[in-house]
């Protein structure tokens, strides 16, 4: 690996059309995406699971994880309670002890991003809010990105949308590649993330070709699954995803992050994607701005598994908040 | 809010280095390594007629592991003559119901210890612990599987023929794979009635005496495998011996030659499992980042000590920029170094020799006017290292595109046509085996159909399986091991002609 630099300068937003690419353009880029052998992914993302993370190593990745976590409660019942307790949860993960860093940011619904913002203000903490009709993409267009203007303008730093899977799975990539255009316009200076929703898919060539689509596009990350659906992220959708941006980026010069979410509650699985990223994308990724894990419930695995390799012994479930 | 961006940009991570993974090195304790080894004749330990005994070294430390009996020409004829008694005492009136009971224990002995077979096999050859972990050893244990599955259907394996044991297999095995050769000759030769001298490389003789105790544990009757440790010398008495029916090799092209000519005139049967220089061809509409996986695997798998390694990688030129960017990138992740480290990719050079031998074929390649790559990667000071090596520019008269290196170096060479490409793979001496890398099915069963290689693998490289055939074409040898066509080599159906059981 070339040098370390972890700290990022944060790319600013980017306009459609900054990149480059127009409709048409971005269209045939899709089509002309280097194939993906399902068998040799897989077998890649199964070798670099066996990396065996230890000690220092691991607990530099844990504190790692909790930086690039995207705490998230996406419930029908969340309430302005629910969140104002994550905030908490965000800003400091475990309140005996300090040196726990702060997650990277809040992943709530749009109408409860006000209630994040007033938590958050004054910290390190992000608010970012799914939006665009999620987690299906299929509600008119001008209300899909009404709902991101109102998440922006309600205090939302991110804003998850979903690649619109109908346009897409039909061949309709311009129309794919235009609505999310718009919706980086209507994020104006927050940072989008696109979902692709990886377990809709069907392929591994879909995952690569939705990736440079929705990169084309101007997303600032791209993103694998809603957490909706029985499948979420995997580590082959994820390697392919990197890979798609690691290309991506030595062709265009641009960085863009990925996210990995959806089913990812154990300590053990998030170092699996930190093997993933660092020997695929590198140390230049290895940060908040340009890797995220969205989760719900990992925090207190991190939190354990921390306080074993520290303490070399497992602490109770009752020593870790539950928020 | 941009305040607050701003404000988290500014967290600055705790650690500015890269991501360092500590040391993950797998336990020596469960291994026992005796201070000195006898040979393995009649079902015991016994001290050599010959009275001399040779050190095998660890080489990734060079440290002294134990010493090894040397077998002299006295002590390969105590061998042979208890392969010959217990064959005719014992192991041809067993059923083969029985004889596969036998190998059904070795397999699962061999799955019981794997880790301590790992761990010996990686100390004795420097092979990194996750391939003899997750592929030496699994399938080793798979052949004894799945040959103990055929022994009591030999009579349904070859329909209209009947097929009897030949009796005593003489087997001379390489360092390269040291238990997983000696599970790909023992196994169908005892599935099929033989009994066995087996000759193990002088480099890595740890894991088959490992082995001969595991056989001792299974009780397997006395003589049915001896094994006889020593140097080429060695090799050469018992490939010579006259009560040996059966010669099995694995190994260089040069010394197969050798036995051939021994061998000639005598009657005994033989293999030859010799040298490569195989072809791994990445078409433009190949899946690039999986190519790049597979011409790793197939080059710096095993520190390119590997038969059938794809040394030669032909690039179609309309890709080939973009490919060799991606391959000097993944180059440079790989993790050379300890090899019982869980995370270390490439290991260590079997033994100094070799490492010569590699040294001076990548000095030539220079010399010829090849362009050389190598990654930025710190080596351990002792034991035998080699940086993964690429060539670019090389042509096809050069000597590294020529002569089996067996070692972590890949040659280069373009292509602008399907047929060009299939020209140049073929134009070798040896055929061992080829890869083929293209999106379109169509062309791949073109190239698999006109490519002169006894294994073309299909969008991946280096993949083994006990039920599939493997063997060479002109100087890589003949016979196959593995499989149904693995059987033959070890039966006899010529004198049971018109005969019934």
């Amino acid at each position: 690996m070339a040098t370390s630099s972890t700290e990022i300068e944060r790319s600013g937003a980017v306009p459609p059309g900054a990149l480059g690419f127009t409709a048409t353009q971005a269209a045939g880029l899709v089509a002309r995406t280097a194939a993906v052998d399902a068998v040799g992914l897989e077998e890649r993302a199964a070798s670099l699971a066996k990396r065996s993370i230890k000690r220092e190593a691991k607990l530099w990745a844990l504190d790692l994880a909790i930086r690039c976590m995207d705490l998230t409660t996406l419930e029908g019942a969340d309430t302005a309670g629910k969140v104002v307790a994550v905030c908490a949860k965000a800003v400091r993960p475990d309140p005996t002890d300090p040196s726990i860093p702060s997650v990277g940011a809040v992943c709530i619904y749009p109408l409860l991003v006000p209630v994040a913002a007033g938590q958050l203000k004054g910290t390190t903490v992000r608010v970012a809010s799914v939006a665009g009709g999620f987690p299906a993409g299929l509600a008119p267009l001008e209300e899909r990105l009404g709902e991101i203007r109102e998440a922006v303008r309600s205090g939302a730093d991110e804003v998850d949308i979903v690649l619109n899977r109908s346009a897409f799975l039909s061949g309709r990539y311009r129309q794919a590649f235009e609505e999310i255009a718009a919706s980086r316009e209507a994020c104006g200076d927050a940072h989008l993330k696109t979902i692709l929703e990886v377990g809709e898919l069907g392929s591994y060539d879909q995952v690569r070709r939705a990736s440079v689509l929705a990169m084309a596009a101007g997303s600032d990350f791209i993103k694998t699954s809603t957490g909706k659906l029985s499948t979420g992220a995997t580590l082959p959708a994820a390697l392919c995803m990197m890979e798609a941006a690691r290309d991506f980026h030595h062709e265009t010069g641009r960085r863009v992050g990925v996210k990995v979410a959806g089913g990812i509650r154990q300590s053990k699985q998030a170092i699996q994607y930190l093997v993933l990223l660092y020997e695929t994308l590198g140390p230049d990724w290895m940060g908040p701005d340009l890797f995220r894990i969205g989760a719900s419930t990992l925090l207190n695995d991190v939190l354990m598994q921390i306080a074993k390799e520290r303490t070399g012994r497992y602490q109770g479930p009752d020593y870790f908040t539950v928020d | 809010m941009t305040d607050q961006l701003e404000q988290a940009t500014d967290q600055k991570p705790r650690r500015a280095a890269p991501w360092e993974y500590a040391p993950a090195p797998e336990a020596k304790d469960i291994v026992t390594i005796r201070p000195r080894y006898g040979l393995f004749i009649g079902g015991r330990f016994v001290e050599p007629r010959s009275g001399r005994y040779f050190e095998t070294v660890s080489p990734s430390t060079e440290q002294r592991l134990a010493q090894v009996a040397e077998a002299g020409k006295e002590d390969v004829d105590a061998a042979v003559k208890a392969a010959r008694q217990a064959w005719e005492e014992r192991w041809r009136n067993l059923p083969g119901r029985e004889r596969a009971k036998y190998l059904y224990r070795i397999a699962r002995a061999l799955q019981d210890r794997s880790r301590e077979f790992a761990v010996l096999e990686s100390m004795d050859g420097g092979k990194p612990i996750k391939e003899s972990r997750d592929v030496d050893l699994p399938l080793a244990a798979a052949h004894f599987f799945y040959y103990a599955g055929w022994a009591d259907k030999l009579d349904y394996a070859f329909p209209g023929r009947v097929a009897r044991p030949l009796g005593v297999a003489g087997q001379v095995i390489p360092w390269n794979f040291p238990l997983l050769m000696a599970a790909w000759k023992l196994a169908p030769a005892l599935a099929c009635g033989n009994t066995a001298v087996l000759k193990p490389a002088e480099t890595t003789p740890l894991t088959a005496l490992l082995l001969a105790q595991v056989i001792q544990e299974v009780d397997l009757p006395p003589g049915v495998v001896n094994i006889v440790t020593g140097a080429g010398e060695t090799g050469a008495a018992l490939v010579a011996h006259p009560g040996v029916d059966k010669v099995a090799f694995t190994g260089s092209t040069e010394v197969g030659k050798v036995i051939r000519r021994v061998v000639a005139g005598t009657g005994k049967r033989l293999t030859l499992e010799l040298g490569g220089k195989a072809a791994n061809i990445v078409f433009d509409d190949a899946p690039l980042d999986q190519a790049v996986e597979g011409v790793v695997n197939g080059i710096y798998f095993n520190q390119g000590h590997v038969c059938c390694a794809g040394s030669r990688l032909f690039v179609q030129e309309s890709v080939f920029e973009l490919l060799l960017e991606k391959l000097k990138e993944r180059l440079q992740t790989l993790r050379v170094g300890d090899p019982l480290d869980k995370n270390t990719d490439v290991g260590a050079i079997n033994s100094r020799e070799q490492l010569e031998k590699i040294e001076e074929l990548v000095g030539s390649g220079i010399e010829e006017g090849a362009e050389i790559y190598q990654p930025e990667c710190v080596l351990p000071e002792r034991g035998f290292w080699f940086r993964p090596t690429l060539f670019t520019g090389v042509s096809q008269s050069h000597r590294i595109a020529r002569e089996e290196i067996f070692g972590p170096v890949l040659s280069i060479l373009t292509f602008r046509t399907p047929d060009e490409a299939l020209e140049k793979a073929n134009n070798t001496p040896y055929g061992l085996s080829a890869g083929v890398w293209t999106e379109k099915g169509s062309r791949i069963l073109w190239m698999t159909q006109r490519l002169r290689a006894g294994v073309v693998w299909a969008n991946t490289f280096n993949r083994f399986d006990p039920s599939s055939p493997f063997g060479g074409y002109k100087e890589s040898g003949f016979g196959r091991e593995g499989g149904l066509h693995g059987l033959e080599p070890y039966l006899d159906f010529d004198r049971a002609n018109g005969r019934r059981r």
